[in-house]
């Protein structure tokens, strides 16, 4: 009818310069461009504490490039920002302010912790390091690796844009009362393996 | 001893009475730095002040601040723009390193204190494994020590790569950030085929380094000289001969000599104030009196200086890595020394001697005699030493890391003395500290 | 000197008779081919002058140590044994020599600081205090350095536990 018939008199498609062009309108839920839009748009904090702020940016940099995802922009302000990849080990001095910055993130935002460190003290089981940093905020993706390499951070990336978007991470958060809690498997070392030692 | 031309020899230039230059700014209390603790501050800024005082005024820059490189917090007192006094706050990024390197072995130690410095962690682990050999009083085949010059001296060029990238960055050169990475990548890939990983390599360790070359180390090596250094050449069109970064960095947070000495301040930031003290030069370890290189001096102590050290830098590691590719000894990878070093993995199927040796060492570890010793390396930020106390067990009684960028770190105040804020991010960012290893 | 030992002589062999190695004005041993000199509280201000003057010019390393548990025996006999050690490694660049100095500090005494000689011993000489408790008098500003400013106890100490907790299985829900 009117102007969605291909033929027809006066305001058809066809007089307007529409041939061709049967569907002009995309239909879909709300849920799923919010989410689409959300995860294809993360804007990193800047929270590189240790060895993993060095990995971190490699992945920003050439190679790995995480500006094909539109996370190249790592944002100082934390009001400008929707994720904090908290990368690199929390010290018991460094706690609060991280708590502080993750407060003032505004809403919807997530947390990947990335490496052994942040996820649970890491090699450093003693009295200066937080054994977590999910015992100071809740955390959305947990990325091993000491440092985690870029494939294993993109994997999370990725893990955590697939939840995202399909609304799995708002439902992991409501059963977990916290951080959806998502543990990705490390993914370095692809290539061949280095035998330590020579037989 | 291979000495080239441009070497300074014996005294000149290197004699402590003639220092050049006045250590006064720095010595004695009221200078460039803030003694306040937090509460005087706080206590400051409830203080009114009338129309006509104080304009001075105390912030905060940091912890979390995208130019101050890792969890450095400053607190500045400024008049308007100008900075007069500061304090470098540390401590964001305290690990009890020294605490667990108490309870870890030897042979886990480098696991340890390969994390202090995570731009350049094979210079830490080479310390405390020199200072552990020390101790044992083993003797390290030629082909180890020379494996861990050149290992050594490759991470000194993704150190300053990435130095480059960051100063860079933080002066507003965005691309360069891009270049030094890239050129990082490569080097990081050869690290990976070698030691298995990109940073926190674990490779060089007391008796010899984990695992020798794979085939083909040859061209992988010569292949990435040869890519990096004419990419040095795009460096120096982009940036050494640029206005605008010649603005930013010339006279930017200038140091003397005297006073570098005086704060004991060592690596590119001693160099660049015209002392030509470097120790694989002057007090050689591993092979270095066997191979050719030149110490590049400053003459400014300025930031530009310390920008042009870094950089060719990297042309003397590149090509003190063409000769170690060439003069690359045969033997040995690690001594073989029984109860130092674990056994080869099939030797364990067959021999029950082997096997126990294995389980010993990676369990109880092995044990060092008692004693203390200190020993130092020249690390991309400085003299990077471990002093190490055995009383006779298998963990250390006490590992203590003099980490360059914790005690270069104290040159901040002074450098940033009467510069502006922006200043301050290039002082920062030329000065190269990296928090690992000044909080460990 | 009698060229023939009486008995007496012979069974007091070593302790009386050899004088201590000195240098610089202070007992000195060698250490895996290191010069290490001790001091005493008293002593060491007055040492570590002397050692600049005699061109160690830069201090590369002042750090505390704990001899709480013991596994030291190489102090010489003069130099009573204390808990910490302050352990100070100087570098001469013109001799392009290395020196080190420990001096013995007992729990709760105070020694004094060589900021006025090397101002850049004033972080590493915090450090000290922090990790150690150890007191260094004439410091300008003694306060902490790595921990916070309100932490109580003194982690590097022996008697400080490493703070080592059970692991934890968080039980997280895996994916992928």
């Amino acid at each position: 009818m009117g102007l969605f018939a291909p033929e027809g008199e006066g305001k058809s498609l066809a007089s307007h310069g529409f041939e061709g062009l049967e569907h002009n309108f995309v239909t879909g839920r709300l849920e799923d461009l919010v989410g689409w839009s959300r995860a294809r748009s993360l804007w990193p904090a800047t929270f590189g504490l240790a060895c993993c702020a060095i990995e971190m940016m490699a992945s920003g940099a050439a190679h790995y490039d995480m500006a094909r995802y539109g996370m190249e922009v790592f944002r100082a302000s934390p009001r400008q920002a929707d994720l904090m990849i908290v990368a690199g080990r929390v010290s018991q001095k460094m706690a609060p302010v991280l708590r502080t910055i993750y407060d003032q993130m505004m809403e919807p935002k997530w947390v990947i912790s990335m490496g052994v460190c942040a996820s649970s003290g890491g090699m450093f089981n003693n009295y200066a390091i937080v054994q977590g940093v999910d015992q100071v905020v809740p955390v959305d993706v947990y990325a091993p690796g000491c440092p985690p390499g870029p494939e294993t951070l993109l994997h999370a990336i990725f893990t955590l844009h697939d939840s995202i978007q399909n609304g799995d991470l708002l439902r992991r958060r409501e059963a977990n009362n916290g951080g959806a809690m998502i543990e990705v498997a490390q993914r370095d070392g692809q290539s061949a393996p280095v035998t330590i030692g020579r037989s | 001893m291979a000495l080239t031309e441009d070497t300074e020899t014996t005294d000149s230039g290197q004699a402590d009475d003639g220092l050049v230059g006045d250590a006064s700014r720095v010595t004695g209390i009221d200078n460039a730095v803030l003694r306040m603790s937090e509460a005087e501050v706080a206590a400051l800024t409830q203080e009114t002040t009338d129309e006509f005082g104080d304009s001075k005024m105390i912030i905060n820059m940091g912890p979390s601040h995208p130019s101050t490189h890792g969890v450095l917090r400053l607190m500045l007192e400024m008049e308007g723009e100008t900075v007069l006094r500061s304090k470098p706050i540390i401590g964001y990024l305290h690990t009890g390193m020294e605490k667990t390197g108490e309870q870890l072995t030897y042979l886990q130690g480098c696991t340890n204190v390969t994390r202090m410095d995570y731009a350049a962690p094979l210079f830490t682990e080479l310390a405390f494994s020199l200072a552990v050999e020390n101790l044992l009083e083993v003797e390290i085949p030629d082909r180890a020590t020379w494996i861990r010059m050149m290992m050594c001296e490759l991470n000194r060029m993704t150190s300053h790569l990435l130095f480059m990238a960051t100063n860079g960055m933080d002066l507003g050169a965005v691309s360069m950030m891009i270049y030094g990475w890239r050129e990082r990548e490569e080097v990081l890939r050869f690290f990976e085929k070698v030691t298995g990983l990109r940073m926190n390599h674990n490779y060089i360790r007391p008796g010899g380094v984990a695992a020798d070359l794979p085939d083909g180390w040859q061209e992988d090596v010569l292949g990435l000289c040869d890519l990096i250094e004419p990419r040095l050449e795009e460096y120096d069109i982009l940036m050494t001969g640029q206005p605008i970064w010649r603005e930013r960095l010339q006279g930017v947070g200038v140091i003397n000599e005297a006073e570098c000495l005086a704060l004991g301040a060592t690596g590119p930031l001693l160099r660049s104030a015209g002392s030509s003290w470097d120790l694989r030069r002057d007090m050689p370890y591993l092979a270095y009196d066997d191979v050719d290189f030149d110490v590049i001096i400053g003459t400014y102590g300025d930031s530009f200086d310390r920008y042009a050290i870094r950089l060719n830098e990297i042309r003397e590691s590149i090509r003190i890595v063409r000769q170690c590719v060439a003069n690359m000894p045969k033997g040995d990878y690690r001594v073989q020394n029984k109860k130092v070093t674990p056994p080869p993995r099939a030797r364990i199927d067959e021999s029950m001697e082997a096997l126990i040796h294995h389980f010993k060492i990676f369990t109880e570890g092995f044990k060092v005699p008692e004693g203390e010793t200190y020993a130092a390396v020249e690390s991309p930020r400085g003299e990077v030493g471990v002093y190490l106390v055995s009383d006779g067990s298998s963990t250390p009684a006490r590992m203590h890391v003099r980490a360059p960028s914790f005690v270069n770190l104290q040159t901040l105040p002074h450098l940033m003395h009467g510069g502006l804020l922006a200043d301050a991010v290039a002082i920062i960012s030329s000065v190269d500290p990296i928090m690992g290893e000044v909080d460990r | 000197m009698s060229d023939v030992a009486t008995p007496d002589e012979e069974l007091v062999e070593e302790e009386t008779v050899e004088p201590e190695p000195e240098l610089h004005g202070a007992p000195v041993t060698v250490v895996a081919g290191q010069n290490v000199l001790h001091a005493t509280v008293e002593t060491y201000p007055e040492l570590l002058a002397n050692l600049q003057a005699e061109a160690f010019g830069q201090v590369v390393d002042l750090c505390g140590v704990d001899y709480l548990l013991g596994g030291r025996s190489d102090v010489p006999a003069s130099i009573e044994t204390k808990r910490f050690e302050v352990v100070v490694n100087l570098l001469s660049h013109a001799k392009r020599e290395r020196i080190r100095v420990r001096a013995q500090v007992a729990e709760g005494e105070s020694i004094a600081s060589i900021f006025d000689l090397y101002p850049g011993t004033e972080a590493m000489e915090r450090e000290a205090f922090d990790m150690y408790g150890i007191d260094f008098h004439g410091h300008p500003d003694l306060c902490r350095i790595l921990m916070p400013e309100n932490w109580q106890g003194h982690p590097l100490r022996k008697d400080f536990e490493v703070g080592r907790i059970p692991v934890q299985f968080k039980a997280a829900p895996r994916q992928g």
